[in-house]
């Protein structure tokens, strides 16, 4: 199994009754994803995709023996279906909803820590593109063809920036293990630093690639923890330059407002760290298969 | 969404905690007559805009006299006040407060913030008020007092407490200092504030807790269950170009070159005005289309981008995940036949559904530049701008 999902990962989606869930159903059911549920409040009976719906997650685990998420819920009530996921016996969990209020994550991260750690369900995002293990498993609103099956692990806080890397490596016939999208927003379910262990574990995985971007302490952090726990290679890009201070710069989360949030602080930290950083977008596919080339001799 | 000092006052006010007297004008002639209502023989009047630093860009001024509350007042209606957080353009002066000065024996600085790293809200306070907290934590470190709070608790009076011990308050005001912090966590929380910033706190000779400053942001997210904050949103204070942004649901940040962007995604965009940088061109501004670009919000993207008269080139970008290529094409076809754009347009699309995409761009006759990868695009953009200056000047030496 590749980190988090395979062919017969149990699959819900949460909000599936509206347009952006009902298309992307389709996409993954297509991939082959296993989506064995929707969950929809009063909408218990309908189906979508062929697939039936459920009124509340615990009733749709327990006809279907899913463990794994995906939501698509509006942002007013999203954090609200988080904590159901992980009340109702979710461990792996994907919220792409984008605009959920930050204090609203704030309680959803508190609520997560009644679980013992080895119990607590994973969450990625929100505000992210989703999670793909090319060829086994769509989780996610990302264009599935982009990505090749291969040896690459993708983090990206950036979806389209997250399309644009497993573009770059197709082209180079390279492929990627899994790609993980964590999200823009100041407060997300997991981090870099969170999902690196997981990569450093996974037998398909020989480099790691991490898209950052400006704002938040998590790029730094990531380089301290890649310096002490991860032995693979780390390729890293940061987008944002050119982004002036103190501006929110489309996600919620990348806004410079401290020491060391700026991108190029960030690269700064990261290349102290020896991971390799791509010095501008259109060569992080390169920067990979040079790496890749220096590894095989 | 930030607010002004008098708004977040009357805000604090009601969750308890202490301001001076004051009011607002919107003339030199209302300051006088309020100042009359206020009392006393010293005033402060002060410009209201959404920046720091006013007092040393002259926005804030003591005044002893209903002659220098007039003069100070005439200074500042309708001027821009350029602190460090404006930018050269400055902010307009549209409103001001005034209010009693304080007999004070104490500054200090009080912060709420949602702290990323812990990811809960942190307490930030020092006992060195009226300057900037960039300032106190690099040259004053060792006066800065944190405590993060618990959510599912709330602040606790005892995290209060020690805050205001450690502040080394005297014992026959700490309990007053206990409401002030009380006060303003509640506000953050019932509110949604992302920061709550005193600055300074005094202690005033008759041994009041008063807050001399107030600022606070809110959470834009959250902005749909607080109709009351949304209605002290102030255009006046806002780049033009992105209020009319925000108000057609676009994320957009206005800069200072001249190659215009149109990306979908955050990353993408800021990546893309990098690439631009990198091939030798200045970005002209941030705008992310976001998910769902129909047509629709593709020709409101393009009237955006025109509408900022500096833009030279417009850069496409569109990676398509949630949002299909075929839409987003249809979205420029039309937005081209709507808009008038007379300068060149490079359009680089990839991802779900790209050659329905391709067909409807090259089939609508329009003279767009094509591109299959980000640096491709970025260098046509930055050649087609470049060519297309020299072609003007050539225009104009024949003229």
């Amino acid at each position: 199994m590749s980190i988090f999902l395979d062919r017969d990962t149990k699959v819900i989606v949460q909000g599936i009754t509206g347009r952006m869930a009902r298309f992307h159903t389709k996409d993954m059911v297509d991939y082959g994803t296993n989506v064995v549920a929707g969950v929809v409040p009063g909408k218990s009976g309908q189906t979508v995709e062929s697939v039936p719906v459920f009124d509340t997650v615990k009733e749709a685990v327990e006809v279907t023996g899913a463990n794994t998420s995906l939501i698509f819920v509006p942002p007013q009530f999203a954090a609200d279906s988080i904590m159901e996921a992980t009340d109702g016996g979710i461990t792996y969990c994907v919220c792409i909803t984008d605009g959920i209020p930050a204090q609203d994550m704030m309680n959803v991260k508190r609520y997560m820590m009644r679980y013992p750690r080895e119990k607590r369900m994973i969450l990625t995002g929100p505000n992210c593109a989703g999670t793909i293990s090319p060829g086994k498993a769509l989780l996610g609103i990302m264009p599935p063809n982009i990505y090749l099956q291969g040896n690459v692990g993708i983090i990206s806080r950036s979806g389209t920036l997250g399309y644009e890397t497993a573009a770059q490596l197709k082209n180079l016939e390279i492929g990627v293990s899994t790609s993980v999208g964590i999200g823009g927003d100041p407060i997300n379910g997991s981090s870099f630093k969170d999902i690196l262990g997981h990569f450093e574990r996974d037998q398909q995985t020989d480099i790691i690639c991490m898209i950052g971007e400006i704002g938040g302490p998590q790029e730094a952090e990531a380089a301290a923890y890649i310096q002490e726990f991860i032995t693979k290679p780390v390729v890293a890009y940061v987008a944002g330059l050119t982004a002036p201070t103190r501006r929110t710069m489309g996600h919620a989360g990348a806004i410079i407002s401290a020491f060391g949030e700026s991108a190029s602080e960030k690269v700064e930290i990261l290349e102290a760290a020896g991971v390799i950083v791509a010095q501008n977008p259109s060569v992080i596919g390169q920067t990979v298969s040079q790496l890749i080339g220096k590894i095989s001799q | 969404m930030d607010i002004h000092e008098y708004q977040a006052k009357e805000i604090l006010s009601n969750f308890g905690i202490l301001v001076p007297p004051g009011a607002l004008a919107y003339s030199p002639e209302q300051a006088i007559y309020h100042a009359r209502a206020i009392g006393g023989n010293r005033w402060i009047v002060k410009a209201q805009v959404h920046a720091g630093g006013r007092g040393k860009a002259g926005g804030i001024k003591v005044c002893e006299s209903d002659y220098e509350i007039q003069e100070s007042c005439e200074n500042m209606f309708g001027k821009k006040l350029i602190t460090h957080q404006t930018g050269p353009e400055g902010k307009g002066i549209y409103r001001v407060y005034i209010e009693a000065a304080m007999q004070i024996s104490c500054e200090m600085y009080l912060g709420f913030v949602l702290d990323r790293t812990t990811q809960r809200i942190m307490i930030v306070a020092s006992t060195e008020g009226g300057i900037e907290i960039e300032d106190i934590t690099s040259n004053r470190p060792n006066s800065i007092v944190r405590s993060t709070i618990e959510p599912a608790v709330g602040l606790r009076d005892f995290q209060a407490r020690e805050i205001a011990f450690k502040l080394g308050i005297s014992p026959s005001l700490i309990s007053q200092m206990v409401r002030t912090l009380q006060g303003c966590y509640l506000a953050f929380r019932e509110l949604d504030a992302t920061m709550v910033e005193i600055n300074p706190l005094v202690i005033t000779n008759d041994d009041r807790i008063v807050a001399l400053d107030a600022k606070m942001t809110f959470d834009d997210n959250a902005l749909f269950r607080h109709s009351q904050i949304s209605e002290l949103r102030d255009k006046s204070q806002e780049d033009p170009r992105e209020s009319r942004a925000a108000d057609r649901g676009l994320s957009y940040v206005g800069l200072d070159g001249n190659i215009g962007c149109i990306v979908n995604g955050a990353g993408l965009a800021m990546a893309t005005m990098d690439t631009i940088k990198l091939a030798g061109g200045e970005p002209a501004n941030f705008l992310d289309i976001g998910g769902g670009a129909t047509p629709e919000r593709v020709t409101k993207a393009f009237r955006l981008v025109m509408s900022d008269k500096n833009v030279q080139a417009v850069l496409v970008n569109i990676f398509a995940g949630i949002n299909r290529c075929d839409w987003v094409a249809d979205g420029i076809v039309q937005a081209l036949n709507e808009v008038q754009v007379d300068i060149p347009v490079i359009v680089r699309l990839a991802g779900t559904n790209v050659k329905e995409g391709q067909k409807i761009l090259a089939a609508s006759g329009l003279p767009i530049i094509r591109a299959n990868t980000l640096i491709e695009a970025a260098e046509r953009v930055v050649g087609a701008w470049k060519n297309d200056l020299i072609q003007n000047v050539n225009v104009r030496a024949i003229k």
